[in-house]
């Protein structure tokens, strides 16, 4: 094809470099095989890789405290919480607009639930507050600017003055109250001109107004108000919260929110190991409230007994099948998959059925008199339940590469070892075994993975000790609702298995996996 | 067959029967001794009990009936690593997860030797079958001729004084097969051992042996050295399992002496050297070697008889011709020829006589 004696690349027969003609050969072939694919990629795509993506975005993400009380937060960032026990005064008008837009839109009870992972209370308080935020004596203000002019109470002149630059800047909280009110409106589908206005508002204009900004040039209905202002019977804003749960006198609630004011937080991820993140910085939990450390402990503990136990049972069944006539080996197989046509659940339930202690087995021990009918034995809701149960439902997964990397190793070998002097000990073991090793590999890291992330065994028959930390995510995501923690945990589950795994690839060596 | 049942026998099979199944023999009243040194090899058809034999000695297999003896001590319940015994498979069965070093040092240590010796030994073992420089390879990076070295080596590695080999040079290309023939040969006799070699190739067979035992059906045919058993088959199935064979079939008409007088299915009249047929009247299949057919009238003594032959195939091979004759209705019939200056190259369609020496014609069973 090519002339292999000039210099320069090698060309093809019609002079291109034959690099290039070759990567054209080749491209068509690549499409190909990226069309086959290609349906499959994308489901996973969209079915997989994102959900898991936006599930570990989760961990770490938290918008809600900065999107729901924006003009708080930002007070709030300049306050040194060990300076004061209070946050400055400018909190409470702006915890007063953002309190009252949260309850209109219904936002305060979500950011209350938030809150309360991190300080119990702030629920009810949130909730509490919601439901006061309405009723606060503020009308106070209302009644008075209609007192001064009629005309304060129609929406629409609210809309012409509001559209006045001068007055805007004149009366900035006003402004930015409207503003905020106007969206919500907006997004109600509501005309700003013909809707009520809102304590909130008469409330901002006081207090912009009781700032005695310059109002020359301005309306007349505003330079009448600036100029009565002053007499104006006042609310205190901070009285009606305390009014309306004491705790906003609490400075650990007001701590709370400018610890977790940030769009991005450890927190999730602190909690997930057992610590938190308080004003001071991060720490320990109490040792009381210390409980997915143990869990984390417990789940590898008992999905590497359950491995083990996989490894040990498994190893001789492989054995007889690999080494028995294909026919026999074929029917025995058939009994090994046989769990597999049977429901999960079924299965579990089984379990129960068998390990309860007026259950089946206990039936049989004490019909044997081997048990005292008194002293029944606990084999289930615990550990012991658990690891039964699963090495049953996982052991096939140690069997099938177990069999097919031993139906790969000749029996030749052994014949082998024996004739040159070892007995069936060594022979097995200094020649059979290794050899077999790349099938335990895999069906270890098959049976590891799997139970690690295990559930609906556990969560029958595990009871309260036999329970692993997939329960607990379970548990998170549809019961507790903080689907922040269940993403922490969740990733932290899933790095533990990468570094299993690297660690695996380190000692054995991931090449040595073989699945047949 | 040849019983030389004998105190000094130092491998001995004596009535061995042999089945898997309960119904059928595999193994049919084997009797085989071999002396210390002898290089014995068994040779036969697949499924012809040979394996199953080597499979007995080795302890893989029990005897279903019979004794087995090696050294005078009868082993039928000796395990098979406590036989002594070295063998070399069809496929090697180096272990793959070590070095060749490794393997050839396997069984010293669970003989427990010292490192130093094992070292020695292994040493002097890889030198021996000149891959000195292979010790830190692994088996999948030889080549098939450097495995089925090693394999030998390893077999030898602990000094067993009997070596079985498995069709061990099954798997080679032919050149390389022919070379270890010698190799393994030459290895077996400067170390005095002895050996019993199983194949199917009986070019093998016959280079390398000092005796070959033709099995068929479970038994063994004839054992002889390899001339004797090329030269004088005992029985239809070794004639034409050794070499190539050229057979006629007829009844017999008389036996005087040495001389068998056979009426060919065809009418033609021919004298045989009588080995298995006792008595006038009996069927018999007579026997040429391709390369005994005389086309010279000339050499022939005067009173042989001639058979008529028309050519029907002239192959050109180089150091031969191979003729294909239709002789007596037998269209099979083949005849070589040197290929010397004086010799006549045949064409197709052209008659010609052929014969031969009355005792290189043996008259077999039919």
């Amino acid at each position: 094809m090519s002339d292999a004696t000039q210099d320069g690349p090698m060309l093809a027969a019609d002079g291109t470099p034959l690099k290039r003609s070759l990567n054209r050969a080749l491209r068509r072939q690549k499409l190909r095989a990226l069309m086959l694919i290609a349906p499959l990629l994308i489901f996973v795509l969209i079915t997989f890789i994102a959900p898991i993506a936006d599930m570990l975005f989760r961990s770490v993400e938290n918008d809600i405290v900065a999107d729901t009380l924006p003009e708080t937060v930002e007070v709030l960032a300049d306050w040194d919480h060990t300076a004061s026990d209070l946050p400055p005064d400018a909190i409470w008008p702006a915890f007063y607009t953002d309190m009252f837009f949260a309850e209109e839109k219904k936002l305060h009870t979500r950011l209350g639930t938030r809150l309360n992972y991190e300080l119990t209370g702030v629920s009810s308080l949130f909730r509490k507050t919601g439901r006061a935020v309405g009723r606060f004596d503020t009308d106070t203000y209302t009644d008075q600017f209609t007192d001064l002019d009629e005309s304060w109470e129609d929406p629409a002149s609210w809309v012409t003055m509001m559209e006045d630059d001068a007055t805007r800047e004149a009366l900035p909280m006003t402004a930015s109250a409207w503003d905020r009110w106007t969206a919500y409106l907006d997004t109600e589908g509501d005309d700003p001109a013909e809707e009520d206005i809102e304590d909130l508002l008469f409330t901002m204009l006081y207090l912009d107004l009781a700032a005695q900004p310059p109002v020359s040039g301005l309306s007349e209905r505003i330079q009448q108000a600036a100029a009565a202002v002053p007499s104006f019977e006042t609310v205190d804003l901070q009285a009606q919260f305390l009014d309306a749960d004491e705790d906003w006198a609490d400075p650990q609630v007001w701590r709370v929110i400018q610890t977790y004011a940030p769009r991005y937080t450890p927190g999730y991820f602190l909690n997930a190991v057992d610590m938190q993140l308080t004003p001071e910085g991060v720490e320990m939990r109490p040792d009381n409230e210390r409980i997915y450390g143990i869990l984390f402990k417990r789940t590898i503990f008992m999905s590497v007994t359950i491995t083990l136990s996989c490894i040990l049972l498994g190893y001789p069944v492989a054995w007889i099948l690999a080494n028995l006539p294909m026919r026999t080996a074929n029917l025995l197989m058939i009994l090994v998959l046989l769990p597999f046509w049977t429901s999960l659940l079924v299965r579990t339930s089984a379990w129960k059925v068998l390990l309860q202690q007026q259950g089946v087995i206990n039936d049989i021990l004490v019909w044997l008199r081997l048990v005292d009918d008194g002293n029944r034995l606990i084999m289930m809701n615990n550990q012991f339940g658990t690891i039964v149960a699963m090495t049953h439902i996982l052991l096939p997964f140690m069997i099938l590469p177990l069999y097919s990397v031993m139906q790969t190793i000749p029996p030749t070998y052994l014949r082998a070892a024996k004739s040159l002097g070892a007995t069936n000990w060594t022979a097995f073991w200094r020649v059979y075994f290794p050899q077999s090793v790349p099938g335990i590999g895999a069906g270890s890291i098959l049976v590891f993975i799997l139970a690690i992330g295990y559930y609906i065994t556990p969560e029958i028959v595990g009871g309260t000790t036999g329970t692993f930390i997939s329960n607990r995510i379970a548990y998170h995501i549809s019961s507790s609702l903080n689907w922040g923690l269940a993403a922490a945990l969740g990733t932290i589950l899933l790095a533990v298995v990468l570094l299993l795994y690297w660690v695996y690839d380190r000692i054995v060596g991931i090449d040595n996996v073989k699945l047949g | 067959m040849a019983e030389t049942q004998s105190s000094d026998a130092f491998v001995a099979f004596e009535r061995v029967q042999k089945s898997y199944d309960g119904e059928t023999l595999v193994v049919k009243d084997l009797n085989l001794s071999l002396p210390k040194g002898e290089f014995l090899t068994m040779l036969g058809p697949s499924g012809s009990g040979k394996t199953t034999c080597l499979m007995m000695l080795a302890g893989f297999e029990t005897a279903t009936h019979g004794e087995i003896t090696l050294d005078g001590r009868p082993i039928n319940n000796i395990p098979p690593h406590k036989r002594g015994i070295g063998m070399v498979f069809q496929n090697y069965a180096l272990f793959p997860h070590m070095t060749v070093a490794e393997n050839l040092s396997f069984p010293l240590e669970v003989r427990k030797m010292g490192k130093s010796e094992r070292e020695e030994k292994v040493k002097r073992a890889l030198d021996m079958v000149q891959m000195g420089a292979f010790g830190g390879r692994r088996p999948a990076q030889l080549s098939g001729g450097q495995q089925q070295r090693i394999a030998l080596a390893r077999a030898l590695v602990f000094e067993p004084e009997l070596v079985l080999m498995d069709e061990p040079l099954g798997a080679l290309d032919k050149q390389l097969r022919e070379h270890m023939q010698f190799e393994i040969k030459r290895i077996a006799d400067s170390l005095g051992i002895t050996v019993v070699y199983v194949t199917h190739d009986q070019t093998e067979a016959l280079t390398m042996s000092d005796r070959v035992a033709v099995f068929n059906d479970g038994r063994i045919q004839q054992l002889a050295p390899p001339d004797v058993l090329y030269e004088s088959p005992e029985n239809s199935f070794v004639a034409q399992f050794i070499g190539e064979n050229n057979t006629l079939e007829g009844v017999v008409q008389e036996i005087r002496g040495d001389i068998a007088t056979v009426r060919l299915d065809g009418g033609e009249v021919i004298d045989c050297k009588p080995v298995n047929v006792t008595e006038p009247g009996q069927r018999t299949r007579v026997s040429i070697r391709p390369e005994r057919v005389e086309t010279n009238k000339e050499r022939l003594s005067p009173d042989a008889h001639l058979l008529k032959a028309e050519v029907l195939e002239f192959i050109y091979m180089g150091d031969i011709f191979r003729t294909r004759l239709k002789v007596a209705g037998n269209e099979d019939f083949v005849i070589k020829t040197r290929n010397a200056p004086d010799q006549q190259r045949m064409t197709p369609g052209q008659m010609i006589e052929i014969g031969w020496l009355p005792e290189d014609c043996r008259a077999l069973d039919a």
